[in-house]
């Protein structure tokens, strides 16, 4: 950590020495960034200056603070175009897709980037994402007992479009006080892989059940308590909580607390609500 | 997994990882790889620079090309076939044009049957798109998001084999053993520094392409030509370097977009070209195409309008979609929708883009067998972008993703087929090891030395001053002394910080593969001595007979350096050649005359 601390400090006197640089032929002013700067021991935030340039996004100014000013500063991006979902962190407390977000919104406010602080912190603005793709390979996934090309109409799969409109920003995840606060990343999946969930159980195709993965499974579905937030955050605007937790927990209650299916259940074991076929206890092939 | 703790040091300790088939790159072409290689009932592992479902495929808007005739009834391989070998101006491997035209369809049903969502047509089938250059309605596609959903179903069905993947992981070098035959890879992982020697009986580049040569374009940071370069190294033959693609629409303003990909979807849903004059000028380049003409026609009319002064206050040209009002736009378009709004403040459904080309797509790339994408050298694959002889001097639009989906498959397929039938060792001389880790190490190390996002910067902006989409010899020339000056420099190159996510020590390693494929793309751009597709060589009238008939293949040579050799494209078998009509013009269009000029 020593090492650490000495190198933000060779990296503040660094950004000091561009400032009086640009300051001295800047025409349109500068913007002032408050960046974290550490690793998973621990780190504080480094100000920043760069020159102002017309329609900036958050992820022009880190990108120039790294050509310019702190080579070794790390974020991740890919597309810059939000697309991708890769350059995502957060912006004085709130998740943000850095390509997304311009600078010119914080006027006459401070602007402090941080990484997600749901997944532990790599470096700087990067955090851990890997438990995600865990989860993703914990899914149950596509199956179809039809050969495709399959027939589907607009109006079939029309609901579907929105929940296929998934970046993988994980900013949903990283909002999420059941993963935030609570931390219950082994049993929760949070509501990135409930969307996905969605539209695998509304697929007119998929012949498989993930209710019991989503009840007892590692979905954990009941510990949401719908408060919104992984909508509000959500760069593509897919309703999560009302358009994939609610209609998933109502298919969950159908199939547990209706009195006649338990009492089914309990007489000739569990059957895929879709296929009436019997269905693994964990119904996961992949073990989780 | 066995992590061969060597002692001597932190530092130079590395892991040891051992699969069948090791797949670098994960984009559309790598996956489909590893679940062909996968089913098969292999060890695979698959390594990329990102997190997996990040890679340039997701970028990919407009739809995949495939002949099903799902709108249109009268298509079919032949035309998708003669399409793509008429905008490649024949170039193109044509061997590789009939697989790719006949085994598309089934490649896009393949997706829907793991779960992939496209548009419908009334009666239920994947409906498709007009695009540039296609004869019929030919892309499915999903609104303007058809890579996010390309990339995620072949993400989540990748996770669902045995396949491991590593994140953020970069390979440095590719790796021969006695015999000749590529045995495997020296790999970093981003987040520590960590080294991975793999051990592979087969190894498959799916790197994509090398957009981030220049400073204008729609390429992520991934974008540096590693897999060609790599490959280059342990011998492999590059073929028609010379073609670079410019997309002809990408955002011009504001500053930090510029070069962001605005999709041909766009014109495809009937999109209007107009310059300041109000002019719809595409009547001048392409009257009967007109804003639907291949992408290297429709990017030369917008850089002549906007050089010859009819452009827009930023520097481009305006596309106009408004006829197809909010509701149509939210439903086709709605990501181009959404980009405008945030990044450019423009309300696309009431006023026109400016745009003005943007580098997109490499044509060139590693030479491949078409049946089973193998290289010249023995355990050498490659499919997708980083391949070459697909596509010819100029790429249709939608004929990338299902370049993807065929040849992916066919690699993964080539690649397992190898593997089970060789069964020599994988091991290696550690001196190869320890000399690539010092290579690898030594810009941390140096006490002084170049900044590597300075470097890059240079190239870029050599790039785009003299490999443009307009070319000419003096220029071309002027480019060549300024990236071989540059070229001097790289080994200087010095990068601050630990080997913990430094993305300066990362850029340091894509300097060297930067200016290798620049001077690559300039020495071969000398060569072709004429106007075709991609390459516009302003010092010459129009296409060449002569070359018309000739790849330009590059091969390291015995002293190390950049051998160019002309090869002679085989005649075409009978089967196809039949099915261009006598007398037709086999240069797409471009004959000399009025059109040469643009």
């Amino acid at each position: 950590m020593s090492e650490q601390d000495a190198q933000q400090k060779d990296m503040a006197s660094k950004a000091h020495a561009d400032v009086h640089q640009d300051e001295s032929d800047a025409a349109q002013g500068t913007t002032r960034l408050k960046i974290f700067r550490g690793d998973a021991e621990g780190g504080s935030e480094v100000e920043y200056e760069i020159p102002n340039i017309e329609g900036m996004v958050v992820l022009d100014a880190v990108l120039y603070i790294q050509a310019h000013q702190a080579g070794d500063l790390a974020v991740r991006w890919n597309c810059k175009a939000a697309h991708c979902g890769s350059c995502s962190a957060e912006i004085n407390g709130k998740p943000k897709l850095l390509c997304k977000t311009r600078v010119e919104e914080y006027e006459g406010q401070e602007i402090r980037v941080h990484p997600m602080r749901a997944f532990p912190v790599i470096k700087d603005l990067v955090s851990d994402v890997k438990w995600n793709y865990e989860v993703a390979r914990s899914t149950i996934p596509f199956q179809s007992d039809e050969q495709a090309p399959f027939i589907m109409y607009e109006e079939d799969v029309e609901r579907l479009y929105e929940p296929k409109k998934c970046i993988e920003c994980f900013m949903c995840q990283d909002v999420c006080h059941v993963l935030r606060t609570h931390h219950k990343h082994p049993e929760f999946a949070g509501p990135r892989f409930f969307v996905r969930n969605q539209w695998l159980e509304m697929h007119p195709k998929d012949t498989q059940s993930r209710l019991e993965y989503l009840k007892e499974g590692q979905g954990g579905i009941g510990y949401c308590n719908i408060t919104k937030c992984c909508t509000e955050v959500c760069p593509v605007n897919i309703k999560i909580t009302d358009n994939s937790i609610i209609p998933l927990k109502e298919r969950v209650a159908d199939e547990y607390y209706d009195p006649a299916k338990w009492l089914m259940r309990k007489i000739r074991g569990r059957r895929s609500p879709k296929t009436g076929a019997v269905v693994g206890r964990n119904g996961n092939r992949n073990g989780g | 997994m066995e992590s061969n703790g060597q002692t001597n040091g932190h530092r130079d300790r590395h892991e040891v990882r051992e699969h069948d088939i090791l797949i670098v790159g994960a984009g559309g072409a790598g996956l489909r790889a590893a679940i062909a290689a996968a089913e098969r009932g292999l060890s695979v592992g698959v390594v990329t620079k990102s997190l997996i479902g990040k890679a340039h495929t997701v970028m990919a808007e407009g739809g995949v090309a495939a002949s099903m005739g799902n709108v249109d009834a009268d298509d079919g391989w032949q035309t998708h076939f003669m399409d793509t070998m008429k905008s490649g101006k024949f170039l193109n491997n044509w061997q590789m044009v009939e697989i790719f035209a006949k085994e598309a369809p089934e490649r896009v049903y393949e997706l829907e049957q793991w779960g992939a969502l496209f548009n419908r047509t009334e009666e239920g089938k994947i409906s498709q798109r007009p695009f540039g250059g296609h004869t019929y309605r030919r892309l499915c596609h999903v609104g303007d998001r058809t890579g996010l959903e390309m990339i995620r179903t072949l993400q989540e069905k990748t996770l669902a084999t045995d396949t491991t993947v590593y994140m953020e992981t970069t390979v440095t070098r590719l790796f021969k053993n006695d015999e000749g035959q590529v045995v495997g890879a020296l790999a970093y992982t981003r987040e520590s520094g960590r080294f991975i020697h793999f051990k592979a009986k087969a190894v498959v580049m799916a790197t994509g392409g090398w957009g981030r040569n220049y400073k204008v374009t729609s390429n992520s940071w991934e974008g540096t030509g590693d897999g060609a370069v790599l490959a280059y190294d342990v011998g492999a033959e590059l073929v028609d370097m010379e073609m670079v693609q410019f997309h002809p629409t990408g955002m011009v303003w504001p500053p930090g977009v510029r070069g962001l990909l605005v999709t041909e979807g766009v014109r495809g849903e009937g999109g209007i070209l107009r310059n300041s004059e109000g002019e719809r000028y595409m009547e001048n380049y392409d009257s009967e195409k007109m804003e639907l003409s291949t992408r290297d026609v429709v990017a030369r009319a917008n850089y002549t309008e906007v050089t010859e002064g009819r452009g827009s206050p930023h520097g481009g040209v305006y596309l106009d979609i408004t006829h197809l009002g909010y509701n149509g736009i939210m439903k086709k378009l709605p990501v181009m929708y959404e980009q405008f709004k945030n990044l450019a403040d423009i309300d696309i459904s009431k006023e026109p883009m400016e745009v003005f080309p943007t580098i997109h797509y490499v044509m060139g790339g590693i030479k491949v067998d078409p049946e089973t994408c193998v290289t010249n050298v023995p355990g050498l694959f490659a499919a997708g972008e980083c391949a070459g002889g697909l596509h010819g001097a100029n790429r249709l639009g939608g004929n990338s993703l299902s370049d993807l989906l065929v040849f992916g498959r066919r690699a993964g397929e080539g690649a397992a087929e190898y593997a089970k039938s060789n069964g020599y060792s994988t091991e290696i001389d550690d001196s190869q090891l320890e000399t690539e880790k010092q290579r690898v190490l030594e810009p941390l190390e140096r006490q002084d030395g170049e900044n590597p996002y300075e470097l890059q910067q240079q190239v870029q902006e050599a790039m785009m001053e003299h490999a443009n989409l307009m070319r000419n010899e003096e220029s071309l020339k002027e480019g060549l002394e300024k990236i071989l000056a540059i070229k001097e420099r790289v080994p200087n190159v010095k990068a601050h910080g630990s080997t913990l996510f430094n993305p300066g020590w990362h850029a340091a390693q894509d300097v060297r593969y930067l200016t290798q494929i620049s001077e690559i793309i300039l020495r071969t751009a000398l060569e072709r001595k004429e106007r075709r597709g991609a390459q516009w060589h302003l010092d010459y009238d129009g296409p060449s007979d002569e070359l018309g008939k000739i790849n330009f293949i590059v091969k390291k040579d015995e002293q190390g350096e950049i051998g160019i050799e002309r090869r002679e494209i085989p005649p075409m078998a009978e089967h196809l050649s039949r099915l261009f009509d006598e007398g037709d013009d086999k240069h797409g269009g471009e004959q000399q005359g009025k059109e040469s000029q643009f």
